[in-house]
């Protein structure tokens, strides 16, 4: 009897490999295995001809440590996680707005949220050239208020950087927060407020907490992207507000130097990962201290049998 | 201790005022505007006009966390990122009590709802009946002077509805706290509350105790929610003493209590409930007295009920539906069957006259099973 639930049981995991296993394949030849090599790219010298040298050599990391960089890298970590807090308080009131409409317009909503993706992501942020041109609408507007200086500059700063990115990501934010908004009890928020909370902290204390997955998924839908975009600071940026994707551009075409772009890469795949690593960190310790929680509950309700 | 309502389309110019303590309910069916009245005291609705007034105090414009009224949702609406413990202690906490005092009193609470071994599970981790317990406790922890239940037990199977009818009876005795309980379900409101309030169509038809409710309705539509019955439209022939005669068209002359003192030649609707309705295969005894009304009518139908049988009667061109209780099962006696000839009597004073009646109000009463024609087999033509 015990042999043969074994035997199911080996069975089992054998079909669950079957299954699995154009997926695995799937990812190790395109993803891993690219990945891999643009780290191992990274380790060689950089041919005259823009290929790869034959040798293997630490040139390419000694040149990234230059001054130049890690303010680079400083800033791209900075404005994506600016983008990102920007997108996610910009998404969760509209969210819940959505969310609190009737069947009809809640889709209506969703559709119009979607609207820009039918316009070209790189006509949208050119637009935004026009916008904010020293001679544009925007300028003029805030010059009336006496919100700018004739000669002071909207464009080719981080500042357009960021107002571009959380315009052209804050969609990317809205649905997963609106996903997880729709799916919300909203009696939840009568009750707090009936037990003698103000909306805000209802809204802090219950909202918040039960829409959680929707703004993890949310903020990786923004900082993931934003840190890698390279479209937005090359149009709207200017000479000191490069971002690591325009850098890595600059080194793989203008200059031909793969090692360098590799390098470059290799660095900006462990800014993505590392906000991942920490947030599945974080979400493992919840689980576990629910489990032990858990343990401790079943715990006392053996002893109360006991007794 | 007062409220007071002005009209809504949903709540239609509603007057009413709640004892101190008062176990009272809103019963009515669905769409009649008792949740919208319950949701306007508890402050997620605003009246369109009218006020509403707690313990003197005007508090129409007071948001809910303002309000000392506290709901039960129908889903019960618990927190579901917190423990029993932390959704119990949640008014406190937000009102800042201090930690000693909310552990005292969250302590306090799980003791009465006897839910103590469950204090750190999640809502997800506990019974619906627990559910029930717990928000309950929730809502009774910081002594609000209301409470407002939105059809709570609409959820449960009836065993454990029954259990819960009981506990929350025990509940409201020992926090002594105004209940007002919205529901579609009579039997929960005929065994819980001190008054009931029936609505229909946004408006109160009777405010009354439960057995008034039940035995003197005022109108049709009371008569027949609460309860079944038999309706009768007939005109007052002669009155003699507290007793007047009715003439029904298509049926025999009724006898019937006058407590209204309507005068001869004004038409008058009679509410009968089954249960008063005697069915025999012999005649009623003569010691029954000489004014009880008693007709000859023919079964058409019978219903087994366990507890009871219920009889429709065809009497002239009227159907009559009639209760008897199975106070001892005799196998060997000779029962009541189909197509019988069998009388049907009751003493007048358990007749009703309705001050009110519309036809709509007939709809309502629980009619016999219909029979169904089942279209002839086609057959095929002969080739």
């Amino acid at each position: 009897m015990g042999e043969n639930s074994s035997m199911s049981i080996r069975k089992r995991r054998w079909t669950e490999w079957a299954i699995s296993a154009p997926s695995v394949l799937w990812l190790t030849i395109f993803f891993v295995v690219p990945t891999l090599l643009v780290v191992a790219i990274s380790f060689h010298s950089a041919a005259p001809d823009g290929g790869i040298g034959r040798e293997w050599t630490f040139d390419t990391w000694r040149h990234i440590s230059n001054p130049n960089y890690p303010s680079i890298i400083w800033r791209t970590l900075w404005i994506s996680a600016a983008t990102t807090l920007g997108c996610v308080v910009l998404a969760l009131p509209c969210a819940f707005a959505i969310a609190r409409m009737q069947k009809k317009w809640r889709s209506i909503m969703a559709g119009l949220i979607m609207l820009p993706f039918w316009t070209s992501f790189v006509v949208r942020v050119f637009a935004w050239r026009l916008l904010l041109h020293p001679e544009g609408f925007l300028k003029h507007i805030l010059m009336s208020v006496g919100l700018a200086e004739p000669n002071s500059q909207l464009l080719y700063n981080s500042g357009a950087i960021l107002l571009v990115s959380i315009y052209s990501f804050l969609p990317f934010a809205i649905m997963p927060i609106y996903a997880a908004a729709e799916k919300f009890d909203f009696s939840l928020l009568e009750a707090a407020r009936d037990l003698g909370a103000r909306s805000l902290l209802a809204f802090r204390k219950i909202f918040i907490p039960g829409i959680r997955r929707g703004l993890i998924s949310a903020t990786l839908m923004v900082f993931i992207p934003s840190v890698g975009s390279y479209v937005i600071p090359d149009l709207v940026g200017g000479k000191n507000s490069e971002l690591i994707g325009n850098k890595i551009y600059q080194r793989t075409f203008p200059d031909r130097n793969l090692p360098h772009a590799s390098a470059l890469s290799a660095i900006m795949a462990v800014g993505v990962l590392m906000p991942l690593g920490l947030l599945a960190w974080f979400l493992k310790r919840q689980d576990r201290r629910e489990a032990l929680r858990q343990a401790e509950v079943n715990g006392l309700k053996q002893r109360g049998g006991a007794a | 201790m007062t409220k007071r309502f002005g009209a809504l389309t949903a709540v239609d110019n509603v007057t009413l005022s709640i004892q101190k303590g008062e176990f009272f309910s809103l019963l009515g069916p669905s769409g009649c505007g008792k949740t919208t009245l319950l949701r306007m005291l508890g402050g997620f609705e605003a009246p369109d006009s009218g006020r509403i007034y707690l313990d003197g105090r005007d508090i129409t414009d007071l948001p809910p966390n303002l309000r000392r009224v506290h709901t039960i949702f129908q889903n019960y609406a618990l927190f579901p990122n917190m423990t029993v413990w932390d959704n119990i202690a949640f008014s406190l906490r937000v009102a800042h009590y201090p930690k000693t005092e909310i552990r005292k009193n969250v302590e306090g609470m799980l003791e009465l709802i006897k839910m103590a071994d469950h204090a750190y599970k999640y809502p997800s981790q506990i019974s619906g009946g627990q559910k029930q317990r717990v928000a309950i406790a929730r809502a009774l922890i910081d002594r609000p002077q209301v409470l407002l239940l939105d059809e709570p037990l609409a959820a449960l199977d009836l065993k454990l509805r029954q259990h819960m009818l009981l506990e929350l009876d025990i509940i409201h005795d020992q926090v002594g706290i105004t209940f007002v309980y919205v529901t579609h379900d009579q039997g929960e409101a005929m065994s819980l509350s001190d008054r009931i309030a029936v609505m229909n169509q946004g408006r109160i038809e009777q405010i009354d105790p439960p057995a008034q409710i039940y035995e003197a309705p005022r109108s049709g539509f009371v008569a027949a929610f609460i309860g079944d019955t038999n309706f009768f439209e007939g005109t007052v022939t002669e009155v003699e003493g507290d007793y007047c005669k009715l003439a029904v068209a298509g049926f025999r002359d009724i006898l019937c209590f006058n407590d209204k003192n309507i005068s001869a030649g004004s038409l008058v609707h009679l509410s009968v409930r089954p249960e008063k309705i005697r069915v025999t295969s012999t005649p009623p005894p003569p010691e029954k007295g000489s004014r009880i009304n008693v007709f000859r009518c023919k079964v058409t139908d019978i219903v087994y009920q366990g507890t009871y049988t219920k009889y429709w009667l065809a009497a002239d061109s009227h159907r009559v539906s009639a209760i008897k209780p199975h106070s001892r099962f005799l196998l060997d006696q000779a029962p009541i069957t189909w197509g019988d000839d069998v009388y049907c009597w009751w003493h007048p004073d358990d007749g009703y006259m309705l001050e009110q009646f519309t036809s709509a109000d007939a709809d309502l009463v629980q009619m016999p099973p219909a029979g169904y024609s089942l279209p002839k087999p086609v057959v095929a033509p002969d080739a």
